[in-house]
């Protein structure tokens, strides 16, 4: 099954507030994209748009799947996840006062992923260790890397085809931010997952894309084919390095 | 299995609620026993919605109100059988649920409260005001003489009450024990995350409002002729709104088992100051215990007793 989500000119916003103005991007089945920008240029928003979170004044958001268009546009978030497609919200968005298991298992809300329950919360124990160890634990008592990696295998109960992340860095000591961003790659690698990530931590975000857009006021400013030519970018310099 | 069980428990309460009515001719018994299975009803109501979604109703007065005035319609228009009444009584109220939850859901917090504390104030008004019903004269309502099966039209009424307890706390067991409660679950701790993980919270919102308006009519419905004389102060008091919030806070409002626990508990100590000092104490008493409640147990009765399990297992 060939999964290939398309944004194409989308404007969207928040009352009067207009955060995207006509943006485009194109994530390939397999690949690993990611959305460059600082705080406030838009990465979460388009986002949202994609899970239906926020509804774009214009333009179009759609999968291919199989030669089929599959337009996202006007669907509920349930619909989104329903087809496939899962985010792993910024600022975790856990479910603190539920336990560990009890996150895990809302995780596989759609009626598909519901089926495969057992196997596939076991493959989560399997990946991420110290969550069987605390499944028991109510989630908001764990350590901020601890809940990252929650709100991670929690996405992947709804077994997803295409993973949405936003800001896994946000709020983690960097060993957590390098520990997650490796996990992400060796999840996305042993399943054969679709990536898109929004990141404002380049350094990290780059050990793992294959290719990125940065986003800046809501425009994709630049396209980079590949790491190296987001690595060399003079607007990378300008944000990330300095220069 | 432990659903078996509990079905076996429900028939067998509804077994000895008949039994009762052949063995029991007390009239009072009736009486404070009745206003104890309206009470389950109510906290069990109000639990779907407050206890296990997170938004806290405090208009079920309102909700109570309109199963009785569906009923008082519904006898003044076609003199309808009880059971019809009922269910009449129920989805008026499950109809109003729905109607205000489409309307306000997407207030949250303290914000959605204060809405069914405006619903309640604007009905009462229309009751108030609407002659054929009334008005706020009140309206009196005739039992019938006999009933089969029963030697008495109380025994009747105290033996439906018990149906209709037990099928709302099945609702409630089956709800917490669901997808359906899991997601609802899921909206009271963070309702954005929820939203991102698929639960569909419109619509769920939307049952649990529908639902807990349903049980709340199906617990007013039968109140005409329970009491026989209906005025607007009486239908939409102030304890049906205090009674159905704090019981389920005492009891504990996260399982089933809590807002039993609590009607029964509060609506007998109400029972016992109402015939040994004043009825007018009830609500002081409520006020207390739920105070002491917040403080001392905010999980209720049933949360201390599992944690203090929890504790000796450990």
């Amino acid at each position: 099954m060939a999964n290939k989500l398309v944004v194409k000119n989308v404007e969207a916003g928040y009352g009067s507030v207009r955060v995207l103005h006509g943006v485009s991007v194109e994530v390939a089945e397999g690949e690993t994209v990611v959305l460059l920008g600082a705080n406030g240029n838009g990465k979460s928003t388009l986002i949202k748009c994609i899970m239906g979170m926020v509804r774009p004044e214009a333009g179009e958001i759609y999968l291919e799947r199989d030669g089929q268009r599959v337009d996202l546009v006007g669907r509920a978030p349930e619909e989104v996840v329903n087809l496939g497609i899962t985010l792993v919200p910024e600022g975790r968005r856990l479910f603190p006062k539920l336990t560990v298991e009890e996150n895990l298992l809302l995780g596989a809300y759609r009626p598909d992923a519901r089926r495969a329950i057992g196997s596939n919360i076991e493959f989560c124990y399997k990946a991420f260790p110290i969550l069987e160890e605390r499944r028991r634990q109510l989630a908001g008592s764990m350590s901020g890397g601890e809940q990252q990696m929650l709100a991670v295998a929690r996405a992947l109960m709804s077994a997803p085809r295409i993973l949405l992340v936003d800001e896994p860095s946000v709020g983690l000591a960097p060993i957590f931010v390098s520990r997650v961003i490796a996990k992400i790659k060796e999840l996305k690698e042993r399943y054969n997952l679709t990536v898109l990530m929004a990141e404002q931590n380049f350094n990290q975000a780059v050990k793992i894309a294959d290719r990125g857009y940065i986003i800046v006021h809501g425009q994709i400013e630049f396209e980079g084919k590949d790491a190296q030519a987001l690595a060399g970018h003079e607007l990378v310099k300008k944000y990330y390095l300095g220069v | 299995m432990r659903g078996r069980t509990l079905l076996g428990v429900a028939v067998a309460v509804v077994i000895g609620g008949y039994l009762t009515t052949r063995f029991v001719s007390h009239g009072y018994f009736y009486f404070a026993s009745y206003v104890i299975l309206q009470y389950i009803m109510l906290a069990t109501a109000w639990n779907i919605l407050g206890g296990y979604t997170g938004y806290v109703n405090f208009g079920s007065a309102a909700f109570f109100a309109v199963g009785a005035y569906t009923s008082i319609v519904l006898i003044k228009a076609f003199k309808a059988y009880f059971i019809f009444l009922a269910l009449a009584g129920g989805l008026a109220s499950a109809l109003l649920g729905l109607g205000i939850g489409y309307l306000t859901l997407r207030l949250r917090g303290v914000f959605f409260s204060i809405a069914t504390l405006a619903l309640a104030v604007v009905l009462q008004t229309a009751v108030i005001n609407w002659g054929y019903v009334g008005g706020a004269r009140g309206i009196y309502i005739l039992r019938a003489r006999s009933v089969p099966f029963f030697s008495s039209y109380t025994e009747f009424l105290f033996f439906m009450m018990v149906v209709f307890a037990v099928l709302s706390v099945a609702a409630a067991w089956w709800i917490e024990n669901s997808w359906v409660g899991r997601g609802l679950a899921a909206i009271r701790d963070n309702e954005e995350a929820a939203e991102c993980m698929g639960v569909p919270t419109l619509k769920l919102k939307l049952f649990a409002t529908t639902v807990s308006g349903f049980f709340m009519g199906l617990a007013g419905a039968p109140f005409p002729y329970y009491v026989t004389y209906v005025e607007p102060s009486s239908a939409f008091n102030l304890d049906y709104a205090v009674n159905s919030l704090a019981m389920p806070m005492i009891g504990g409002t996260t399982s089933w088992a809590g807002p039993v626990v609590g009607a029964i508990l509060l609506g007998a100590a109400q029972q016992i100051a109402t015939v040994t000092i004043s009825s007018a104490w009830n609500l002081l008493i409520v006020g207390v215990v739920l105070v002491a409640f917040v403080i001392l147990a905010p999980e209720g009765l049933v949360g201390l007793a599992l944690r203090l399990a929890r504790k000796r297992g450990a």
